[in-house]
């Protein structure tokens, strides 16, 4: 049996100086890079595949399979580009992780680069994580010094130069074509595939785009084997993963945990819901994954569980809601969002999120009526799967899935004329005793 | 008139050059010249068209297309107050409210002193720290109304503000130079994480949890280095 808590990547935050490369390297890091320089490509790629890593980023698209479907008799540079653009509502694991530990991510993409050939990779962090992005950009500059990166890496007559990019603002970045458009210095509007990047990327040619936490799981997979990796998990969810667990739990964090891992256990390990009040509901995986509520306590929470109650397992962003929030509340705010983070570049999503902000606000102040609720669904039916890219889908999933479980609470605000919950009572900063 | 001088024309170009297609440096070239110039200036405009070769139209495209990229003048400070759905449930809504009326500003606009430009931002992914609030892109964390009045206060008055788990405060344009690919030497400032990541570590370290051993003798890739019974847990 593995333990309940798997450390790998949060391993190493709490000891001294991290970040830095000696703290790294004294930890054994680089290590795993020695070793792959050692390896045919092929087998690397091979190794990735049989641990059964799936993309951490959300969709969960198998890691070594994607790096296979690299053409290598193309003559064009291939290129791998890592995606730090963490930007989906609840998701915060890859900053905490490129904060204390970048130089796993910096070996990750030496290793993944090299074992799809690339001379040149990307790290892509968003704009809005100063420190963040000061930690990779020094974590680069040792590896540099340390002849991790550059010519000749190691004498292994390997090449590879790594560019660290800030993003300027734009959720939508963290959609693989659009961060590649914001990559070539256009507006970060989504590219209609095929081609797929594996085969026309950034500057048309061969690109991996692969997330933060799937590219830092690389170097372990290599160091420890893949059996290893895959000795934890479930059994088409390989290997552990950062469980963010973020709301009205006594302690809010994150949590290194095999994938299947059930929220009851996450809970439980965070404490429990804030004292005197129950769960209420829940997003698996930040906010474009349908809600879950207490039903829901014992899913497993790897790709399959949660698919199979009609959600995403997505980026693990459990957020979570007790009684004292008001789900009209909640998902009028998110889809506020996807209004103003739609690129514009599809007409369903650029038109139908203003609609849907229109329907719902009226809804929350009370002054809509019950057929609204059909003409929502309505709408998400014209804007879901219609678009370009998952925005427009991730827009709909809050308010579907908020209709099927609380559609009593709509009607509430009807019949109250307006928002029946006490914003005040939900504030970290409530008294105990507000009013629930 | 806001001209581009020399030294940061001659950037500029080193931005591009750091590319395999010069153009790939728009968005660090765009957060130079906010550095430079507090805003994106028209002229900055032109001298990244002039160096890319493209229209000033399709830079300007891009500049109105990231929401970091201001056009109006930002203050020293620029305070974001998360108001995506999980902050503003836990507070940031309230704490949003209580810094426009102490600022007496509404979203995206300056104090007249040109020290705070407020504006309510989006998830910046910290969420196990809500409610956040972001100065110049750096945490600050589990803030409250009156913590953030405090914040804002000490930032006006010129007292040292320090990110509650990163450096310093610099200035919005200092922020904006490190944004562009200049570090600024900070980096070691700060701890490595802030209390809420280390939850589950801790717990595992008092439970004796860990990944399993490595099949081989070696360690390392930041995984268990001790050789412990991980096989008796759970």
């Amino acid at each position: 049996m593995t333990d309940t808590l798997t450390p790998v990547l949060t391993d190493s935050w709490d000891t001294e100086r991290a970040w830095t490369l000696p703290a790294y390297e004294s930890r054994g890091g680089y290590g795993a890079l020695r070793k792959a320089l050692g390896m045919e490509p092929g087998a690397i790629v091979e190794a990735v595949k049989e641990s059964g890593l799936r993309g951490r980023g959300g969709a969960g698209f198998p890691t070594g399979m994607k790096w296979s479907f690299i053409p290598q008799d193309n003559p064009k540079p291939k290129y791998l580009v890592v995606n730090a653009d963490e930007s989906e509502p609840g998701t915060c694991k890859d900053i905490p992780l490129m904060m204390a530990n970048p130089h796993v991510l910096v070996e990750g993409v030496i290793i993944s680069s090299f074992a799809i050939r690339a001379n040149k990779a990307f790290i892509y962090i968003r704009g809005e994580v100063l420190h963040v992005i000061r930690r990779v950009q020094a974590a680069v500059a040792e590896a540099y010094a340390a002849g991790h990166l550059g010519q000749d890496i190691h004498g292994s007559g390997y090449d590879l130069d790594v560019i660290v990019h800030a993003g300027a603002g734009a959720y939508i970045c963290g959609e693989e074509t659009a961060l590649l458009e914001g990559l070539e210095g256009r507006r970060g509007q989504p590219r209609l595939r095929p081609p797929f990047p594996a085969v026309a990327g950034l500057y048309a040619s061969p690109t991996v785009i692969n997330n933060v936490e799937s590219i830092a799981s690389v170097p372990s997979i290599i160091e420890h084997g893949h059996e290893w990796f895959a000795s934890m998990g479930t059994e088409k969810s390989k290997g552990y993963g950062i469980f963010s667990l973020s709301g009205h739990v006594a302690n809010p964090g994150q949590f290194e945990a095999p994938l299947g891992i059930t929220l009851r256990e996450l809970i439980d390990l965070a404490g429990g819901i804030r004292d005197g009040h129950q769960l209420k509901f829940w997003t698996p995986g930040g906010s474009s994954t349908p809600l879950l509520t207490d039903e829901h306590l014992d899913v497993p929470l790897d790709f399959e569980g949660v698919a199979g109650v009609g959600s995403m397992l997505g980026t693990r962003a459990l957020q979570i809601f007790d009684e004292t929030t008001c789900v009209v509340r909640a998902t009028l705010r998110w889809t506020e969002f996807y209004k103003h983070e739609s690129c514009g570049k599809c007409t369903p999503c650029r038109e139908g999120t203003w609609w849907l902000v229109q329907v719902l606000s009226r809804l929350e102040q009370g002054v809509g009526s019950e057929s609204d609720l059909d003409l929502l669904l309505d709408q998400c039916d014209n804007i879901a799967g219609r678009s370009f890219c998952a925005l427009a889908d991730g827009a709909a999933a809050p308010i579907q899935s908020s209709i099927k479980f609380f559609r009593d609470e709509y009607i509430a605000h009807l019949t109250h004329g307006g928002c029946p919950f006490d914003p005040a009572a939900s504030t970290l900063f409530a008294t105990s005793g507000a009013l629930a | 008139m806001t001209q581009v001088d020399d030294k940061t024309y001659a950037e500029l170009e080193q931005i591009a050059a750091r590319y395999p297609e010069p153009r790939s440096g728009l968005l660090p070239m765009l957060h130079l010249v906010q550095s430079a110039h507090g805003r994106i200036t028209p002229e900055g405009i032109e001298a990244c068209a002039d160096i890319l070769g493209i229209s000033a139209a399709d830079v300007s495209g891009v500049a109105t297309f990231y929401t970091m990229y201001k056009r109006r003048p930002v203050g020293d400070y620029h305070v974001g107050v998360c108001t995506n759905t999980l902050c503003a449930v836990m507070g940031g809504d309230a704490i949003f409210s209580r810094l426009k009326d102490h600022l007496d500003v509404g979203n995206d606009e300056t104090t007249p002193d040109g020290k705070i430009t407020l504006e309510h931002i989006e998830c910046n992914a910290a969420c196990d720290y809500a409610p956040v609030m972001m100065v110049n892109w750096e945490f600050m964390d589990n803030q409250t109304p009156e913590s953030a009045t405090q914040l804002v206060d000490d930032l006006r008055s010129g007292n040292e503000v320090r990110s509650t788990r990163g450096p310093r405060i610099v200035t919005w344009r200092q922020a904006e130079r490190v944004l562009a690919g200049y570090p600024d030497g900070l980096v070691d400032e700060g701890p490595a994480a802030g209390p809420a990541s280390l939850v589950g570590l801790r717990l595992a370290r008092e439970n004796d949890w860990k990944a399993p051993d490595s099949p081989g003798l070696e360690t390392g890739a930041g995984a268990p280095s001790s050789t412990s019974e991980a096989e008796e847990g759970k």
